[in-house]
């Protein structure tokens, strides 16, 4: 229950169905989604493989709560060997594609090998095709999506597909379902797109059973009423997005600006929730139409925004008037503070492109900041830019920058490698603003300490998707720390690293634990399915996951050296606000760090460690 | 005074809350596919429609049913279809001009919204009060007015909504 | 004071017996009489197919559940079977002899199988599928594998077709039109559920007719000659040829006669008090504001409601019903539509998907709806009669049906509220008034 027990795998060279028990098992000790396909990933594939080879699989993975009336019920990963990276990926998504998928009957979809030729899947219940992709290979995200429906005449189909950026390889290529709701980090799409798999349309009708119906209803109502009478699920999130940080975050002097130059933004009212909300100077109306759930939310932060018709970036372009996902905090820092550029209509039409073409809007961002600052340095001119001149602060080039990199010409195939291999390219390789060669998110580490140490351990590269300690350290949930100390941070990251990894294993968004701790969400998965399923027991579960997927980094390649920061943060102090003169103490939080998760001083996990939470 | 289901688009998220809820209470299993309420998706105007049967006055469905299966629960005034006496026949089906009486296939009889006999699990789901269950003294004609009258305001989306706590 | 009306309703199908709740809720006091040509309660037609596959027993296919119904609503429920009306005198004579008198009548006398002129369709073992006595008689002989052959496929055949399924028979369809259900559906839906059919193991011919029906050597069992000259044996040859009005008995009687019993915009026939509905008269079709034999269930209750306003006094017009049909044809549910054949100069939306057994055809005149057909698809399907019925003007949408055909749903909701639902430019759609 909660489960349907079966896996289907697809083999994309031999172009083979077959189906399988889910390994209960496992289930027992990895939960779902994240954890589950993590131990399915790391059992099937060679660490060292190269992630856009056919040796790479791929598996797009439910939790027990997806499908069910549990808020945000609706969560599906993507688990997979990075190409940004070179690390375990794990892209988590809405929408509604992770319930469709588990309504046709399924838990998890392994994908193997490579297509001959460029295909897309329908998985109809257990009806599951491949199909020729030739007719929409090379286009967007957005034409795919309607052109299944139109051709299988569905228009109740969902659909996980990449554009153009992910058949190109972009290594921050994401995969968009629903049309703006993306597994977006890591270069998931590339995966996708390295194995000629264009679409996966999926249509169930099979529902979801839970163990105890009963308990649980009544859990996922409590759940609910928790959330609806929270500040930040109940009246912050669904008003304002995640976008409600975009001042906070900025007067807390933790808004990485110009790719980690500033730490403040001077034109971040201008691109933040409250902007979106004010009537636009031009023609009178909001950026804002509404917010929008996905499959189950009960939060609803999702934005849906109109962009000015008038606006440069769409002038003549009518088929960009319509409605579609608006900016995200994330989207319109990396887009936009982090480049400099204050215009939310421009922000906003390139936010449509990266879910039109399947881009990372975080990693593209910042590689776009890492490029002007080359630009700024003259390392970077007209000549290699196609003559955009790539300015911080320019609308204009970013829009251009958006549009080339999305299908991978001319300067865009640059800006496709992602920061990292940019910066090295132009030998400057510390401005790149990673780690694992992963771009970071929109705090900075310097005025928010424990994000440092949660960006230099994630094993996924920087992210802040792994432990988000911005909700202790400025929002004060569960309570709250201070942002400039660095004392007792390696606990709470590696307490913040394992809840969220058994949240993540769950079918549920992490946006939750804003409001609900393992005390409100253990009685939901325990009602679901067998296990017995306690907040102990979730937190052990999500230090195994930790460590698996840390163990599985060690073995293709990474060591305790890749636990860092880029120099930037380290020894350039913020020019301004609270944490003006500081940088971001890692050193003192690091051995702390590996001594709590029981590793050694390099950072490898003991085997007593192992061997107690039996990876 | 009899109750109906009021639903207002705009303040709808598109969450399907009530669409697990209704599947749940009828079907005991999560399906949205199942469910008499369904929310449609009008995406590029950022639209969200909730949609379940109106409970006319004096139901086309009811009129076309041959074995007088589907019948008016008097206190609630719910058309309400009788499994035992239900053939199968779909002649509700497409005598119902709102598309509100469907078939299932599994069971081979009709379905329809019976409003939970006066509890109905999609408005309790429901986080924004996009459906709600209200005191209303309308004739099925009056309700089809309203229906349409609200759908019509709500044409533009009245979001952002934040969940209303129960 | 004393109330002396005596309303006279000839035939209890749906038409007849909707018409006599319709009088009764508007005059609580008048003496009604209901005269049914069989000897059970009323029942319904459509229920005897489900009566056959064993679903549910004869009580299950009576059109009141409550046996205390007809009593209940003082309606006096009579049999009898009438062989003559006089308008002049307002009476009606019944077989046997018996005279009954009217203030006001309704002719809901429904319609008989049309037996088909060949040589040996008076054996025993070749039915009509039309009473409770036929059904009777039909499950005498309609044992798991007995050979059945079943003449026609039309409407009616396709549904006795599912029965006879159902129980196991196996069947023949013989057709004389070139594909199934000509009437109710196109070539490519008609060639569906030929395809279907015989997938299903029925065998099904077309364009061939019966030539004659004899019994084989022992007398028990029948064969069947077809003009294709195959010689199918059958234990049980099942008609479904087709129903032509009871209009018969009117010969002389002044009741004037097309199709069927012709009427007024408020179902009176040209004799004075005289009404009628249901299967028998020729109503509206919404479709194209003409008179038409529409014999389908939802239309004689409609006629049966406006019938009885009319002759209770409340001048109620028939604007017209919607011709529809739904089948179930061994899983793979088809339904059709209004103007399902669509106009010369009117556009189409329509998809096929025959690995599928999926299809579905829009046709529009300018942008409005005006018929549909269907298989292989259920949800909201009534939809369609809503589009067509209220004539919304689809606007962009069609454009986009043309393109998607199945974002009619979208399409219904976004129309319809758009628009307004009354007025004087609004629908036609004759919506339920409380009583």
């Amino acid at each position: 229950m909660g489960w349907h027990r079966k896996i289907l795998r697809i083999n994309l060279s031999k172009g083979t169905v077959d189906v399988e028990p889910l390994n209960m098992e496992w289930a027992q000790q990895y939960l779902g989604q994240r954890g589950l396909a993590s131990k399915y990933l790391i059992n099937e594939i060679d660490p060292k493989v190269d992630p856009l080879s056919p040796d790479n699989k791929m598996i797009f993975a439910t939790g027990p709560l997806t499908g069910t009336a549990a808020s945000t019920g609706g969560r599906y990963s993507v688990i997979t060997k990075g190409p940004l990276t070179n690390a375990i990926a794990c892209s988590n998504s809405g929408g509604y594609w992770g319930a469709e998928f588990k309504f046709a009957g399924w838990d998890m979809l392994i994908l193997e090998g490579k297509a001959e030729k460029p295909v897309y899947l329908t998985i109809m219940d257990d009806k599951v095709e491949l199909h020729d992709a030739s007719e929409i290979w090379g286009t967007t995200v957005w034409h795919t999506d309607d052109w299944i429906k139109t051709k299988h005449q569905d228009p109740m189909m969902h659909i996980a597909a990449i554009g153009v950026s992910g058949e190109k390889e972009v290594l921050y290529s994401a995969i968009v379902n629903d049309l703006h709701r993306a597994a977006g980090r890591s270069g998931v799409g590339a995966v996708m797109g390295s194995k000629n798999l264009k679409a996966i349309a999926v249509r169930g009708t099979q529902g979801v059973a839970v163990k105890d119906g009963k308990t649980f209803l009544k859990a996922t109502m409590d759940g609910k009423k928790v959330l609806a009478e929270n500040a930040v699920t109940g009246q912050g999130l669904p008003t304002y997005g995640t976008q409600v940080l975009m001042n906070v975050i900025n007067e807390a002097g933790a808004m990485p600006t110009r790719n980690h130059r500033d730490v403040q933004f001077e034109g971040s009212h201008d691109i933040s929730a409250e902007a979106m909300h004010e009537p636009r100077k031009t023609d009178g109306k909001k950026n804002l139409l509404t917010n929008q759930a996905c499959f189950g939310c009960t939060i609803a932060c999702g934005r849906i925004s109109k962009i000015d018709e008038n606006h440069f970036s769409v002038k003549n372009k009518p088929e960009y008037w319509h409605a579609s996902g608006g900016l995200e905090y994330e989207a319109a820092w990396a887009l936009g503070s982090n480049t400099g550029i204050d215009d939310l209509e421009a922000l906003t039409y390139v936010n449509f492109i990266c879910n039109e073409q399947g881009m990372d809007p975080i990693s593209f961002g910042a590689t776009v900041s890492a490029a002007m600052e080359l630009y700024d340095l003259g390392l970077l001119t007209t000549e290699h830019t196609g003559g955009i001149e790539l300015k911080f602060g320019s609308a204009e080039a970013l829009v251009k920058c958006v549009e080339l990199t999305g299908k991978a010409e001319g300067f865009g195939k640059e800006l496709g490698m992602g920061s990292l291999r940019l910066c090295t390219k132009y030998g400057r390789p510390d401005l790149s603003m990673t780690v694992k060669g992963q771009e970071f998110p929109a705090y900075d580490s310097r005025g928010i300490q424990g994000m440092g140490l949660t960006y230099a351990t994630s094993n996924r590269g920087a992210c802040h998707l792994r432990s988000y300690t911005v909700s202790s350290e400025i929002l004060g949930i569960p309570e709250k720390t201070d942002p400039l100390a660095t004392e007792g941070k390696p606990a709470l990251v590696k307490a913040f690293q394992d809840a969220t990894a058994a949240v993540d294993s769950a079918g549920i968004c992490v946006f939750t634990t804003f409001a609900w701790t393992l005390e409100d969400i253990a009685p939901q998965v325990d009602a679901a399915c067998e296990g017995g399923w306690t907040p102990d027991r979730m937190m052990e579960v999500g230090e195994r996951i930790w460590n698996m997927e840390r163990m599985f980094n060690m073995q293709a390649g990474f060591t305790g050296k890749d636990d860092n920061l880029p120099p930037r943060l380290l020894s350039e102090p913020a020019k301004t606000g609270p944490a003006e003169g500081r940088v971001n103490g890692l050193e003192k939080m690091l051995p702390e760090y590996y001594q709590l998760r029981g590793w050694t001083a390099d950072g490898v996990p003991t085997n007593e460690t192992l061997s107690r939470l039996a990876v | 005074m009899q109750k109906a289901l009021v639903i207002d688009p705009g303040k709808c998220t598109g969450c399907k809350q009530c669409e697990m809820a209704c599947s749940y209470e009828k079907d005991n299993e999560f399906n949205v596919a199942k469910s008499r309420i369904r929310v449609f998706e009008f995406h590029e105007d950022g639209k969200f429609v909730p949609y379940t049967c109106t409970q006319c006055a004096e139901a086309w469905c009811q009129q076309a049913c041959p074995v007088n299966a589907i019948t008016t629960d008097a206190a609630s005034g719910v058309k309400l279809v009788h499994d035992n006496l239900c053939v199968g026949c779909k002649v509700c089906t497409i005598a119902c001009p709102f598309g509100t009486v469907n078939y299932n296939s599994t069971t081979g009889k009709v379905i329809k919204c019976d409003l939970c006999f006066g509890e109905p699990a999609c408005e309790a789901a429901c986080p924004t009060d996009a459906i709600t269950y209200q005191d209303i003294d309308q004739t099925g004609f009056d309700k089809m007015k309203m229906w349409a009258k609200q759908s019509a305001d709500g044409a533009e989306p009245s979001g952002p909504n934040p969940p209303v706590a129960h | 004071m004393v109330n002396s009306m005596h309303y006279v309703i000839l035939g209890a199908g749906p038409a007849g017996v909707t018409a006599a709740e319709t009088i009764r809720a508007h005059d609580k006091t008048a003496t009604l009489t209901l005269i049914g040509g069989e000897p059970e309660p009323p029942y319904s037609r459509m229920a005897i197919p489900y009566l056959l596959h064993g679903s549910i027993n004869e009580h299950g296919t009576y059109l009141r559940q409550d046996d205390n119904h007809y009593n209940a609503l003082n309606v006096n429920y009579k049999h009898g079977f009438a062989e003559r009306l006089d308008p002049q005198n307002k009476q009606v004579h019944l077989k046997g002899g018996e005279a009954v008198s009217y203030d006001k009548l309704l002719l809901a006398v429904g319609a008989s199988p049309i037996s088909p002129p060949i040589p040996g369709a008076d054996l025993p073992g070749v039915h009509n599928c039309w009473t409770l006595a036929d059904a009777r008689e039909i499950l005498k002989l309609a044992d798991k594998n007995a050979p059945v052959v079943l003449v026609g496929a039309g409407f009616i055949g396709s549904i006795v077709l599912e029965a006879l399924y159902q129980r196991g028979c196996r069947l023949t369809v013989v057709e004389i039109a070139p594909r199934m259900v000509a009437r109710m559906m196109d070539e490519t839906a008609g060639g569906m559920l030929g395809d279907w059919c015989v997938a299903k193991g029925v065998d099904v011919v077309t364009d061939t007719r019966v030539e004659e029906i004899s019994t084989t050597s022992g007398g028990a069992d029948l064969a069947v000659r077809l003009s294709n000259r195959n010689l199918i044996p059958a234990k049980l040859v099942v008609m479904a040829a087709g129903v032509k009005p009871n209009t018969a008995f009117l010969d002389g009687s002044g009741v004037e006669l097309g199709q069927g019993i012709k009427v007024n915009n408020f179902l009176e026939t040209t004799a004075p008090d005289v009404y009628a509905a249901g299967d028998c008269c020729e109503g509206i079709d919404l479709s194209t504001g003409k008179p038409d034999m529409l014999a389908i269930q939802p239309v004689a209750v409609e006629h049966g409601r406006i019938a009885g306003k009319n002759m209770a006094g409340i001048k109620t017009p028939h604007e017209g019903s919607l011709n529809m049909n739904v089948l179930d044809t061994m899983g793979l549910i088809s339904s059709s539509f209004g103007l399902w054949q669509g106009t010369p100069g009117g556009t189409t939306a329509s998809l096929t998907d025959s690995s599928k057994f999926k299809y579905l055809k829009l046709n529009f005149e300018d942008d409005r709806l005006i018929g549909a057909q269907c298989v292989g698809m259920t949800d909201h399907v009534g939809m369609l009669r809503g589009l067509i019925q209220t004539g919304f003007r689809m606007g962009e949408w069609k454009d986009k049906l043309i393109e998607s055909p199945e974002l009619l749903r979208e399409a219904y909701l976004a129309v319809a509220q758009g628009a307004t639902i009354s007025g004087p430019t609004g629908p036609r759609v004759s919506t339920p008034v409380v009583d």
